[in-house]
């Protein structure tokens, strides 16, 4: 066939995650430039189903880049080499026929190996339960344009809230830290009106929670920035900071 | 009590303190660098001299010095906790990262500049810092004319000078102090010092380029307004000028003297 290419898959195999993983090789034929990275893999797991092999396992829901289930590290990066999208988005006009391709999951302490390329992310899940909301009392429903909010705060607040909870920012960080997550965030409720009576108690409980889960700490690389597939930015890092100390040293919300 | 244990204990706190020492080391390079600047005045090491006197013995500064050296301990110590901390987050390394994709050398190094920073402060105390306490310093009597101003130097046996002193005789200001400005000029006609003293400017330049911009990242002063203004100290000041000013006292007394 014309116009396809051939390439060389490393793709970390790791039956669950108490046994120890390794790489194997498989090789991906007439691989059309217009799939996406997960249609090429399907194609391969095809391939290993019919000669009775365990298929790659990886993690995948809606392939349109808004849920945040697909990850994979692919040649040393975070949803591959291209910038503001997830590992769905990825074509495969992106690598060049005979190309190897080094395929990981996330590594984290926190992100536990299921299966393959499969992680656990429920530290993300925890993290949020104990801070990332706001209680609403029941009642009237109030009307949705009672409270100003001026355009830039609101604009902040929202750039903060596309963050879909992929944690590339922990698999690109070298500390496997998850800050740019949490400050996202905290900062989308901290910038609203709505957030206001949990900040400080918000912003403690779940730096705390992300302590336990086994995080690293943020050495203002900016690697999450740059390998972000919402272009989440580290302002929301400095304001988590800002917020964290001012509840430390100057509030009364204990956690 | 227990609020502030917890919140040094977190992982922000941590920063907050690695923050606040390095900026702290910061302030004390400006003040080093300027008074440094004394060795390249032609007066045979008078100014230095005085200075080195008035640094070690005036009560304020000693005070400063002493919090200075805590926070060497400190900033390092804690780099240490944070870097065991952070390896062990990782958990299983990656067979391929590619780290230069995503971010700056510098800001991936931290710990191997500030090793080599740590390496260098100790041979920098032992050269000056310990010789001018507890070793046997060169003497150097200074006399000065008060109407002309002229000053002439000599040099006096080592281990001769052991008290600062000066005072004024039949118009002659006599000025007796332990010889800085000799042990640091014949210090650096050794070529392999002066090698090392040039390489860890470079690590320092290195260092600070990350460092000093993201110490304002972790308080979290990152307002478009000044933000543009603290990198540019962090670069032009802190990664260029001030390494470039230390770098060229060994170089000068190696060169040029």
């Amino acid at each position: 066939m014309s116009g396809t290419m051939n390439l060389k898959l490393k793709v970390w195999r790791q039956p669950n995650s108490e046994a120890k993983g390794s790489f194997v090789n498989y090789d991906a034929a007439n691989v059309s430039p217009d799939m996406s990275f997960l249609e090429m893999l399907d194609v391969v797991n095809e391939d290993l189903v019919k000669k009775g092999e365990d298929p790659i396992h990886f993690d995948h829901d809606c392939r349109e880049g808004i849920c945040g289930m697909c990850s994979l590290h692919i040649n040393g990066r975070p949803h591959g080499p291209k910038q503001a999208i997830t590992t769905c988005q990825l074509h495969m006009r992106s690598f060049q026929d005979g190309q190897t391709v080094t395929i990981e999951p996330w590594r984290a302490k926190a992100f536990p190996v299921i299966k393959d390329l499969a992680v656990d992310r429920s530290a993300f899940d925890r993290i949020q339960q104990t801070g990332g909301f706001v209680s609403v009392n029941t009642g009237g429903v109030p009307d949705a344009n009672a409270i100003a909010i001026p355009k830039p705060v609101a604009d902040e607040a929202f750039n903060s809230a596309t963050c879909i909870g992929c944690g590339a920012c922990v698999a690109a960080c070298k500390n496997a830290s998850a800050m740019l997550f949490v400050s996202a965030k905290v900062s989308q409720m901290a910038l609203l009106p709505q957030g206001q009576p949990e900040r400080y108690r918000r912003v403690q409980a779940m730096v705390t929670q992300m302590d336990e889960e086994g995080f690293g700490s943020c050495t203002n690389t900016g690697a999450c920035e740059a390998e972000c597939p919402k272009e989440i930015k580290i302002t929301n890092i400095a304001r988590m900071n800002r917020d964290f100390f001012t509840a430390k040293f100057f509030k009364q919300e204990e956690v | 009590m227990s609020k502030f244990k917890n919140t040094f204990s977190s992982s922000l706190g941590k920063k907050l303190i690695m923050a606040l020492t390095g900026l702290f080391l910061c302030t004390f390079l400006v003040i080093h660098l300027i008074g440094n600047l004394q060795l390249f005045k032609a007066d045979e090491g008078k100014a230095f001299n005085d200075y080195a006197y008035f640094m070690t013995h005036f009560t304020p500064i000693k005070v400063v010095s002493y919090l200075l050296y805590t926070s060497i301990i400190v900033h390092a110590v804690y780099a240490l906790m944070l870097t065991i901390g952070n390896r062990k987050a990782r958990g299983t390394n990656y067979g391929a990262y590619a780290g230069s994709a995503n971010s700056p050398w510098t800001s991936r190094n931290m710990g191997i500049l500030g090793t080599i920073l740590l390496i260098f402060i100790v041979v920098h105390m032992q050269n000056f810092w310990a010789e001018y306490h507890w070793g046997a310093m060169p003497g150097v009597e200074y006399r000065t004319n008060i109407l002309t101003q002229e000053t002439t130097q000599t040099d006096l046996p080592a281990g001769s000078v052991t008290e600062y002193t000066k005072f004024v005789e039949n118009g002659v200001e006599i000025t007796r102090a332990k010889d800085l400005y000799k042990v640091t000029a014949s210090a650096f006609k050794n070529w392999c010092l002066v090698a090392l003293y040039v390489f860890a400017m470079g690590a320092l330049s290195f260092h600070l380029v990350h460092g000093f911009r993201s110490a304002f990242q972790t308080l979290g002063w990152d307002h478009n307004r000044y933000v543009g203004l603290i990198k540019c100290i962090g670069v032009w000041g802190f990664g260029v000028l001030i390494p470039l000013g230390f770098a060229a006292m060994p170089l000068y007394f190696f060169f040029l003297k």
